[in-house]
């Protein structure tokens, strides 16, 4: 509850800001420091002390895993702040309300975190899409990012026009909005129909084939640090959102959905790697390989067990945190395509090696957060006991995913070039690092995140 | 009151999802898209609105729902607008056809 106000009333405070606050870094140094604020309200909130108590009705529950997964947010959107907010001075001159619509969006994150209710679920997709049609077309003189904006609303509207179906579908045959579990027995057709429309939409929110097909335009249209902000959070707060209604709501009706499931799992996971494999420019092939970890992802929705879980929080972690780090190293290039790499390392060495960790982590190598993450994953499908060959086939896919990661490695170290002379501030840089080494270190110690789900 | 029966009033609600979605998937105008969009969330409001009515009339959950719907669907409408005049202002024109800088 914290987090929920606090994020709502910082985005009116950064709108405030954009005309009472004449200098840019003092609008930056207020994001930043409101940013702290809303994390440490959330974890003051997962030590038990809650601030404000309101009486929700039940439609919105605070448990140890939404809170946990609150923090893992924030901490990335903090991270995010500090090495991009400079570049975000590049898209306009409105640069106060960029943080405002930011702090709406994580407003929504909290609340599609942590909905007990349909409404609630409904508001916080919203909340979340709203804001981000507008922060992919603030570009304004750039076509590209007129035409992403469009093509992001109107399949955002068409699969909330989904959603809306299925929910109504599911009120019609249970009376109720607040996801307590399907218990009508025998299934009525209206609630097969609302799951499945549910089941639509949201996987065209996770962006998880075969409604995946808006993703790389929007991503590649998107002025590139909104892309790094709706890749990485937007996404995983999509998951989470994904994870809850399936567990809360259609957790007894498992048995019908998980071949389903299963299939979009194994669709998303090929089409998204395959692809990748094709691709010319480092963002768009960045699109595509969100695509394929969010097949990844899917895998946590398909089992829905305790590792499951576990494995969602740290994927999350470990995904945002990998991206972020990517993106602010892309944002200081001016050529996207791979060639645009070309003895970077001899140009900025420690740029390079902090890029290489974050690929090795997205890649999934050990030693990394990213191949726990992925460990997880496989784990919690190999403990179903059911449907085998989608493990096989997820690390037969991670084994391709490794050639167009190592692809910039390769342009990075080997290749000869005129290294594009680029300018990274100190800080930038030492934040880089120890975004590096919070990655090395989950890929150690895995428990600092996953002890807090129990404690 | 309850002379209509329910499936003749479903049955229009369902209709106007159809329409709505016939209309995003095959006009070309930004415009009438944009009110494709508004005839799928419409429709369902009919469909809170009548299972409301008709099978939970005890409680008013669906109907606030619907307000719900209502306004987020005019937040939706005022940006969709926004898009829509950014666009007209660099293609000069509101077809979507002509909004292909990217192939799909």
């Amino acid at each position: 509850m914290n987090a929920l106000l606090l994020t709502a009333v910082f985005g009116v405070i950064m709108m405030l800001s954009s005309f009472l606050l004449t200098s840019k870094t003092a609008i930056r140094g207020l994001a930043v420091s409101g940013m702290v604020i809303v994390l440490a309200a959330n974890v003051l909130e997962m030590m038990g002390i809650v601030f404000f108590k309101i009486d929700t009705k039940d439609m919105i529950a605070f448990d140890r895993f939404s809170l946990l997964f609150n923090s893992i947010v924030f901490i990335s959107t903090l991270v995010y702040f500090l090495l991009s907010a400079r570049d975000m001075e590049k898209v306009g001159i409105n640069y106060g309300e960029y943080f405002a619509l930011i702090f709406f969006v994580l407003c929504g994150v909290t609340l599609s975190s942590s909905f007990h209710s349909l409404l609630i679920l409904f508001l916080g997709i919203e909340i979340i899409s709203i804001p981000l049609y507008i922060l992919t077309g603030s570009d304004k003189r750039n076509l590209k990012s007129n035409e992403a904006s469009l093509k992001y609303f109107l399949l955002g509207a068409f699969s909330t026009g989904l959603m809306l179906m299925g929910i109504a579908l599911i009120y019609g045959a249970t009376g109720t909005f607040s996801t307590n579990g399907i218990t009508t027995s025998p299934t009525s057709a209206l609630v097969i129909a609302g799951m499945l429309l549910l089941m639509f939409s949201m996987a065209f929110k996770v962006s998880a084939a075969p409604f995946h097909f808006w993703t790389p335009d929007v991503y590649d249209g998107a002025p590139t640090v909104f892309t790094s902000f709706m890749a990485t959070i937007v996404k995983v707060a999509a998951f989470i959102a994904f994870m809850r209604l399936f567990n809360d709501e259609f957790g007894s009706l498992q048995s019908r959905w998980q071949l389903l499931i299963a299939l979009i799992t194994a669709i998303t996971l090929f089409i998204g790697n395959i692809t990748a494999v094709f691709q010319q420019s480092v963002k768009r092939m960045l699109a595509y390989s969100s695509i394929s970890q969010a097949g990844f992802m899917m895998m946590a929705i398909f089992a829905m067990n305790a590792d499951a879980r576990e494995g969602l929080l740290l994927y999350s972690a470990a995904y945002c945190l990998a991206t972020i780090g990517i993106f602010a190293v892309l944002m200081k290039l001016k050529d996207y395509s791979f060639d645009g790499f070309n003895a970077f390392a001899k140009q900025q060495p420690l740029l390079a090696a902090t890029t290489t960790i974050f690929l090795l982590s997205l890649a999934g190598i050990p030693l990394t957060a990213g191949f726990l993450s992925k460990f997880w994953m496989i784990k919690a499908v190999a403990g179903t006991g059911k449907y085998l060959w989608l493990v096989i086939f997820a690390v037969l896919m991670a084994v391709v995913s490794v050639y167009y990661y190592f692809r910039v490695i390769q342009a990075m170290y080997f290749k000869e070039g005129d290294g594009q002379t680029i300018e990274a501030s100190l800080p930038f840089k030492w934040t880089l690092v120890l975004l590096a080494g919070i990655i090395v270190l989950l890929g150690v110690f895995p428990n600092w995140i996953i002890y807090w789900l129990y404690f | 009151m309850s002379s209509v029966p329910m499936s003749h009033i479903l049955f229009v609600s369902t209709a106007l999802f159809f329409i709505g979605m016939y209309g995003l998937f095959t006009r070309r105008n930004m415009i009438t898209m944009l009110m494709a969009i508004e005839l799928i969330l419409n429709s369902v409001n009919i469909n809170f609105v009548v299972f409301n009515k008709y099978l939970y009339p005890d409680k008013l959950d669906g109907i606030f729902f619907t307000i719900f719907i209502i306004t987020i669907a005019a937040a939706e409408a005022a940006v969709a607008i926004a898009i829509i005049i950014n666009l007209y202002r660099s293609h000069r024109s509101i077809d979507v056809e002509n909004a292909s800088e990217m192939k799909w």
